[in-house]
């Protein structure tokens, strides 16, 4: 188990190199100058352009701004913003508790309402309920999020008045409530879905026909039997989609004015930030890698046929 | 000196009058399945009975509705698409398609158990061994954790599982093929049910193990006086622990025998096939007998006797009239106690 540990950790490390190299690659390949966006419309000085960018280490070969950009990573320098000149790391983790709040409400909203819609419709499958739940689930994962996103501030923030329609305080739980919804209705309906099938699948299993004959109440069949048996495949889905709900917040975020990571990502998309989109992603790849580490663990407390050695 | 007058802590052996008489009755029993393709007609018109201590062999082919009479009596059906337009499944009495479903769930388990052929499968994987054990006597019982976990113990001690004390908390795939089997019986003998119904619970296994696991339970059935029903399709099994056997056919009893006679003379030319078709080594080097053909698609089953298209004595009624099952006599007419027939040439098969 230690060991098993050990090793997925180290192969985080090509993992982490590739990702924020690639990354680092593409934001350049991005058209657009940050430096001569300074000047906003007017027309840069080719000399201060030159010089500020030779300061900031811009004029370099990439291979060299890469190493350069890593070192510093390594000591914990995500490097500055170029409009501003503020720390990046700061901002990051101004930005970071906000998103882990917001997604960790959304989680838990997929995970319980999620996992209940799944087992319900998956053990009374053919029912009303269960064309129910196919019906609506397919309906959230086709539409846009946006839609809904638009379509929920307008409805319980501007009518009903339920809710602010934006969020002014990131730390009202209350006010978080819209977004954090909106946020995980997608997972939800994934997870509602992947529970549903696999109960479905799992019901007709030898073991569950030995739980009806030993006289066993159709609750514990449910809950002691079948449920273990048919998390695995959500409880995957669930563990990678911490980080899809930390880092895909940004149409979310946007439409409900919170100040998080997916914001950040945006501003830092917009403005050509290379150093704040790639330090983002570094961060919400190791959120991704932990996440799977703890799925891939996860396994074997459900399941004690696997074993890692 | 005293005299300690306090019965002995092993259980002692049932009286007579509590288990004794007739246990089940299946009266007419039919099952259908309603599905895409029609009605497939499993069961048509079962009857069979078992006294306690007695051990019916229900013999028969894949599909001949031997396993899905077990689950209709043990209740385990789905319906749908499972169906019981007719009959009776009479358990001490009492007709138990009549019951309510809480009624049901606490006969099964408590008073009907049942053994299912692949331990492996029929075991929850993700449960321990203790736990599955000990869940009978949590639900039904009302034990403790950690009763039903010293009780899950003796029980495997009692099906010969060796080390069960350190045993109790492993996981089904770590048992080998025979020890699951033995975690099955001891999970079905676990409240001493008057019933047991096993379905074919030795065709997993290897056969130095079969025979292990048929002792174990034959002795088990004897100490508790239990009632025994033995699916299965293999003749050399049933010969040694049956007391009597049910033959069936397209999901109908076309034979019935006490063990021995059925051996020694069939009465149906299905019966004869089957023993026919048994490996004997004082034959070794001549061709095996097979018989022709398949069994009958049960959405459309043939007219008359079933058996009539594989039947090499067939003749043109078979092929119209439905033979009920008869009673079988010797030649002068005296009774042959316990059998029967549904041939419409019973006399020349058991007598010719």
């Amino acid at each position: 188990m230690g060991r098993y540990v050990a090793r997925r950790l180290l192969q985080m490390i090509p993992v982490f190199i590739g990702t924020t190299l690639l990354i680092f690659l593409m934001v350049n390949a991005l058209p657009g100058d940050p430096v001569k966006a300074l000047w906003g419309d007017k027309p840069p000085d080719p000399a201060q352009v030159a010089q500020i960018k030779h300061d900031r280490g811009l004029d370099l070969p990439l291979w060299e701004q890469y190493l350069h950009y890593m070192k510093g990573l390594f000591q914990g320098d995500f490097g500055n913003t170029i409009a501003g000149n503020r720390p990046i790391l700061d901002e990051i983790t101004q930005a970071f508790p906000v998103s882990m709040r917001l997604a960790a409400m959304a989680w838990t909203f997929e995970l319980v309402v999620g996992i209940t819609l799944g087992v319900i419709a998956g053990v009374r499958r053919g029912r009303i309920i269960d064309t129910t739940v196919t019906f609506f689930t397919l309906i959230v994962i086709s539409v846009p999020i946006f839609v809904f996103g638009l379509g929920f501030q307008l409805i319980f923030g501007n009518e009903l008045g339920w809710v602010k329609p934006t969020v002014q305080d990131s730390e009202s739980f209350q006010q978080l409530m819209l977004p954090a919804l909106v946020l995980g209705l997608v997972g939800l309906a994934y997870v509602a879905r992947l529970t549903r099938t696999s109960i479905k699948e799992n019901r007709s299993a030898d073991y569950i026909r030995t739980a009806v004959a030993k006289g066993l109440p159709r609750r514990r069949i449910i809950s002691r039997h079948l449920l273990r048996n048919s998390l695995i495949p959500v409880v995957t889905y669930l563990g990678t989609d911490i980080g899809a709900l930390m880092g895909g917040a940004v149409i979310t975020e946007g439409i409900f004015n919170v100040s998080g990571v997916g914001n950040l990502l945006y501003l830092g998309i917009s403005r050509r930030e290379g150093a704040v989109i790639v330090g983002i992603v570094t961060v919400l790849v190791i959120v991704y890698l932990l996440a799977s580490l703890l799925v891939d663990l996860l396994y074997a407390v459900l399941d004690p046929r696997i074993r890692y050695a | 000196m005293t005299i300690i007058d306090k019965p002995a802590d092993v259980p002692a052996p049932r009286s007579g009058g509590e288990k004794s008489g007739r246990l089940l009755d299946v009266k007419d029993l039919h099952v259908e399945f309603h599905t895409r393709d029609g009605v497939v007609k499993a069961v048509n018109g079962v009857n069979y009975s078992v006294d306690a201590g007695e051990t019916l062999a229900v013999l028969g082919e894949s599909g001949s509705g031997k396993s899905v009479t077990a689950q209709a009596i043990m209740g385990i059906l789905d319906m749908p698409p499972g169906k019981i337009p007719q009959g009776e499944i009479v358990f001490r009495g009492q007709d138990m398609l009549k019951m309510s479903n809480e009624e049901r769930r606490k006969v099964r388990g408590r008073k009907i158990a049942m053994i299912f052929q692949d331990a492996l499968s029929s075991l929850n994987p993700v449960l321990s061994v203790g736990y599955q054990l000990g869940e009978m006597f949590r639900v039904h019982e009302g034990m403790s954790r950690k009763q039903s976990k010293a009780k899950a113990v003796e029980l495997m001690d009692r099906v010969k599982i060796p080390a069960a004390k350190e045993r109790v908390n492993d996981y089904p795939h770590q048992f080998s093929g025979g020890m699951r089997q033995r975690i099955m019986i001891a999970m079905a003998l676990a409240l001493e049910p008057d019933l047991i119904i096993a379905d074919e619970p030795t065709t997993a296994l290897d056969v130095t193990v079969q025979a292990q696991v048929m002792d174990l339970l034959a002795e088990l059935q004897r100490e508790y006086n239990m009632g025994l029903i033995l699916i299965t399709h293999d003749l050399g099994v049933v010969a040694d622990v049956a007391d009597k056997i049910a033959v069936m056919y397209a999901g109908r009893i076309v034979e019935t025998a006490p063990v021995h006679e059925l051996y020694k003379r069939p009465a149906h030319p299905y019966t004869r096939g089957l023993l026919d078709s048994i490996p004997r080594l004082d034959q070794k080097g001549s061709e095996l007998y097979a018989i022709k053909g398949l069994p009958p698609n049960l959405l459309k089953i043939p007219s008359g006797c079933a058996f009539n298209p594989r039947c090499p004595k067939a003749q043109d009624i078979c092929r119209t009239e439905v033979p009920p099952l008869v009673p079988v006599t010797e030649r002068d007419g005296t009774d042959l106690a316990g059998r029967g027939s549904a041939c419409h040439f019973w006399k020349e098969t058991i007598h010719g």
